[in-house]
């Protein structure tokens, strides 16, 4: 048990210490406002917006070459919030972007050859599975992308909306009839 | 002996109703055919199943164990075989399905060995365990993982509180339990303060319940080794709360945003202290309950039930709902819920967390009037407990502008309804509150999630540009070795004219090579991406190998026919 306990304390220290390096190693210039325009989007990594990712997003909005209202899955909410960051008048999102409920993908464990590509496609990583062997998806990690989908070949992927459970339950906006006064 | 007492701001005097159901003992419930355990009873992860359907369980058998640390483990309430492991209907304001354990009984009652728990010897660490694997949870209704607030954390902690204020209205489960096993009680605050190395013990009690606290002074007198202090409060509603019994007892003022604790205090429940006791001296699992059934119905009283037992059986045990009844609460008027999917076959089970079924009529709970404007009168800000200005925070919330109304200390509110319940315009403030609040909490999880996956992405860039790169390492080192070996071979051939075709060794060695790393490459390929998977997933994994394994077998064997 305590050898257990080592070993998992050990991987975590060296993948924590590799994280660690990378984000010094490779964090791009440090321009704050970039970070901060990027810490209010919603990390999907889905490319709706027409960047390849949220931090590229993040960045041409910081040169003003992107408005905000081009990220679907930050929605309306996540528009007013750049708009406050930014200092600027919030507007509906753009043409023809619309949000989804949120959803993680799912693999069809009979018909999934084991290719890999979805694999490479995959964002954050949150597909396991190695070359001819069935893969999973990590449904806490999958942020709904949806990347995944288009490049398996054999389209054994499918989204699957997240229901309401209740842990996850919020109470509803209280329903309070107004007594109209003369 | 008197104690001087302080008196928190605010509070209201709802009416009692306590009579109602406080004049006869606990009865106990018959055995039933049937019950329903949720995994979810407490606060924190729910527990994580041990059982199958198809399996015999016994009495005590632990059925779902601790998951995580903020967690606890749920047990059989009977013996019998496991029916069902699926979603089924909760006493949650959700309304929603959760996951339970079916069992049906099998008449014989048989129970696992308990084993009473040498609690003065034992390492402290090892009988927290102990408590945790016999689902101790806050019997008050909050339903926090007992062993975690018996940790003392470094010690800080010098008075243990034992909370029989029982302010809310309808609720007597703990009035009756102290009449009735006050010196049970006293054997599990004994346990608490051992392990929490407390010094002082005070038992707050409200004074609407004279016989519970001369049961309690009597049984605390006789009792040589607990030197318990039973303390009677004025009655006003909310002395249950935490921080205002805290500050009732001891004066002390919970910071905004901690909590008793940080103030050297513990707070128990009554009830959570009886459990301790079965727990310790007897070794049983958290098995059952006192429960309020009281309202509209015939025998309105408390019940002892087993976890799990369905309201509707409770409900019959108390004579059942009287005609012209509508909908029932969980939990008191002031804080409690509608019971939602209201059917008369109502299979929502008992919890750890249900101390009280009120049966409803118009005459008892009639409707509310419909709200009218704030007119910042600040009648709510004067109730308020928690020193809140609870129209400001409405105002925020039903804006939502949530920012604003954290601003306010949004999250200090105990939503112990003291605003609504003054509210001249009748504005549901409460339900506001709680719609703020969890639409906040979301927005952390969605923080949460969003940097986890920036993090996840950020790494995957890192992993990919380090692979190019040891391409390209590998790719020039390649090159510089055939130039290398080209020269050799040049060389060689120049040196050595009569060996064997140089061409044909060149060939054979290359062949050679690339026969070496197919076998390499073939005994390094891993699954990727499976260091650091939860044991839930490889467990996934593993059934659907399992499954796959099957599945490809099987066309095999057709084609072989
Ligand atoms: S649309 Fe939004 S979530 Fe998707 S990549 Fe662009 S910024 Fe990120
Ligand atoms: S599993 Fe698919 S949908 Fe989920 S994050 Fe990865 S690529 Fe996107
Ligand atoms: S009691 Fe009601 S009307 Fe008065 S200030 Fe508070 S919310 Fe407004
Ligand atoms: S519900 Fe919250 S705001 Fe209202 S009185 Fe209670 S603590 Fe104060």
């Amino acid at each position: 048990m305590l050898s257990a306990i080592l070993v998992m304390a050990g991987i975590g220290l060296v993948l924590g210490a590799i994280l660690g390096w990378a984000s010094i190693k490779f964090r791009v210039e440090d321009d704050p406002l970039v970070e901060k325009i990027d810490a209010v989007l919603p990390q999907t990594q889905c490319g709706q917006c027409g960047f390849p990712g949220c931090k590229p997003y993040a960045e041409a909005i910081a040169r003003g070459e992107a408005d905000i209202n081009k990220c679907p899955p930050g929605g309306e909410e996540g528009v007013k919030h750049l708009a406050e960051l930014l200092g600027v008048e919030p507007k509906p999102l753009g043409e023809g972007l619309e949000p989804k409920p949120k959803a993680v993908a799912v693999i069809d464990e009979n018909t999934c050859i084991g290719c890999t590509l979805c694999i490479q496609a995959c964002p954050v990583d949150a597909i396991v599975g190695a070359a001819k062997q069935m893969h999973v998806i990590v449904a806490s990690q999958c942020t709904g992308c949806e990347l995944c989908l288009p490049p398996c070949p054999v389209d054994c992927i499918h989204m699957e909306v997240i229901k309401e459970d209740v842990a996850t339950w919020k109470w509803r906006y209280p329903i309070h009839t107004m007594k109209q006064v003369e | 002996m008197t104690r001087k007492l302080f008196t928190f701001n605010g509070g209201v005097h709802p009416e009692g109703h306590k009579d109602v159901s406080n004049a006869t003992p606990i009865a106990n419930l018959p055995l039933l055919p049937r019950y329903v355990v949720p995994l979810r009873q407490h606060i924190g992860t729910p527990a994580r199943a041990l059982v199958q359907v198809g399996d015999t369980v016994l009495r005590g058998q632990m059925i779902g164990a601790a998951e995580g640390y903020v967690s606890t483990a749920v047990h059989a309430p009977t013996s019998g075989r496991v029916v069902a492991l699926e979603p089924h209907e909760v006493p949650h304001p959700s309304g929603l399905a959760d996951m339970c354990v079916v069992i049906e009984s099998d008449g014989l009652d048989q129970a696992v060995e308990f084993q009473p728990l040498d609690w003065r010897n034992l390492d402290p660490s090892a009988l927290r365990n102990r408590i945790r694997d016999l689902g101790l949870a806050g019997l008050g209704g909050a339903v926090f993982p007992s062993f975690i607030k018996l940790n003392p954390e470094g010690g800080g902690i010098d008075t243990l509180i034992l909370n029989g204020a029982e302010c809310e209205p309808w609720i007597t489960c703990d009035d009756r339990l102290m009449r009735e096993r006050a010196a049970e009680i006293l054997q599990g605050v004994a346990v608490m303060r051992h392990m929490l190395g407390a010094r002082e013990v005070l038992i707050g009690i409200e004074d609407n319940k004279p016989e519970a606290i001369a049961a309690m002074r009597a049984a605390a007198a006789g009792e040589a080794e607990v030197i318990a202090e039973v303390v009677s409060i004025r009655t006003l509603y909310p002395t249950g709360g935490g921080k205002q019994l805290t500050y009732i007892l001891t004066g002390r003022e919970t910071p905004t945003g901690g909590r008793s604790t940080d103030v050297g205090a513990q707070v128990f429940n009554i009830g959570t202290a009886y459990a301790l006791y079965r727990a310790v001296a007897l070794g049983e699992p958290m098995l059952s309950r006192v429960v309020t059934v009281t309202g509209h119905v015939a025998a309105p009283g408390n019940y002892e039930a087993r976890l799990g037992t369905p309201v509707a059986d409770l409900l019959q045990a108390a004579g059942g709902a009287l005609p012209g009844s509508v909908g029932k609460l969980v939990g008191g008027p002031m804080m409690g819920f509608e019971l939602e999917n209201d059917a008369e076959d109502n299979a929502a089970p008992l919890t750890k967390a249900v101390n009280c079924i009120i049966v409803k009529h118009p005459d008892l709970f009639p409707a509310k009037p419909s709200a009218l404007p704030c007119i910042r009168c600040g009648a709510c800000a004067r109730a308020c407990p928690a020193d809140l200005q609870p129209f400001e925070m409405y105002w925020f919330s039903r804006a939502k502008d949530f920012g604003k109304a954290q601003s306010y200390d949004l999250f200090d509110c105990i939503e112990c309804g003291c605003c609504s319940f003054v509210c001249p315009s009748h504005i549901p403030l409460v339900d506001f509150f709680r719609f703020a609040k969890s639409e906040i909490w979301e927005r952390e999880r969605h923080k949460h999630d969003a940097d986890q996956a920036r993090t996840r992405h950020e790494f995957k860039d890192f992993r990919l540009e380090r692979e190019k790169k040891e391409k390209a390492e590998k790719l020039a080192a390649k090159v510089a070795e055939n130039k290398a070996r080209d020269a050799a071979t040049a060389a060689a051939i120049a040196g050595n004219a009569e060996s064997a075709d140089p061409e044909a060794e060149r060939k054979k060695a290359i062949l050679q090579a690339a026969l070496d790393r197919a076998k390499k490459a073939k005994e390094s390929i891993a699954p990727q991406n499976t260091d650091n998977l939860s044991p839930a997933v490889a467990k996934q994994i593993e059934e659907i190998e399992a499954r796959r394994t099957q599945a490809d077998t099987r066309p095999e064997h057709e084609e072989g026919k």
